[in-house]
């Protein structure tokens, strides 16, 4: 959570809107928020915590954990179209990769702003793959690991 | 967004399936609708506490429109 938040203002810039949800009651995040997370970033947290009790909301996205009663760390991206483009899902005891998931939307947004493909380890300002008959057979030409 | 008094509970409606739009056709308890890459987000209401604003309900559809990370995790308080 703090991770991310160190990194809100990269995140602003893409124009992502971040939402972090838990079974937590909102009352638990606010409280969190104030003696821990603003502790580890200054300001703490700038997205909104929310709720779900129950874990309904986290059944429906595959991530809830019904024997230990919360939501594992499952990361949705989603585009403006409302579509999901990726899912990431951890057991508890691995924490997540702000700049693996940066680098994951830069490489959607490339894809969506130019029709192009992003080769494996793709950084923004590398080479991508325009896709079509040329291409096919002949990647190692334009494309090493 | 809703804004809300602060109460002691809140409801939010949750998953917002589209078959539970329509109440008269129940989803039978089989039907287990999840999250696939490449098909639509599925919406859903859940109450938050927005820092800066305070307590409100939050639609993931009040989104449309943005790239959107939803982060789930385990809880808050946990060492991760």
């Amino acid at each position: 959570m703090a991770a991310v938040a160190a990194l809100y203002n990269e995140f602003q810039a893409l124009g992502v809107e971040f939402l972090a949800i838990s079974t937590d009651s909102r009352f638990v995040h606010k409280i969190w928020q104030e003696v821990e997370l603003s502790k580890m970033v200054e300001g703490g947290v700038p997205f909104p915590m929310l709720s779900d009790p129950g874990g309904k909301i986290g059944a429906v996205y595959g991530v809830y954990d019904e024997a230990a009663g919360v939501d594992v760390r499952g990361r949705f991206i989603i585009d403006p179209d409302f579509v999901v483009r990726a899912v990431e899902v951890l057991v508890p005891e691995v924490g997540r990769n702000p700049r693996e998931l940066r680098r994951q939307i830069q490489a959607f947004q490339h894809v969506r702003a130019t029709g192009e493909v992003t080769p494996s380890g793709w950084e923004p300002g590398k080479p991508a793959l325009k896709p079509g008959p040329d291409l096919v057979g002949r990647v190692w030409e334009v494309w090493k690991p | 967004m809703s804004e809300l008094q602060d109460k002691c509970v809140q409801p939010a409606r949750g998953p917002l399936l589209p078959a539970m739009e329509s109440p008269e056709k129940e989803v039978p308890k089989e039907v287990k609708m999840t999250v696939r890459v490449g098909q639509p987000a599925i919406d859903f209401e859940a109450s938050a506490f927005v820092p800066g604003v305070g307590f409100q309900n939050v639609k993931l559809s009040d989104y449309k429109g943005k790239w959107i990370v939803l982060c789930f995790y385990p809880g808050d308080f946990t060492f991760v």
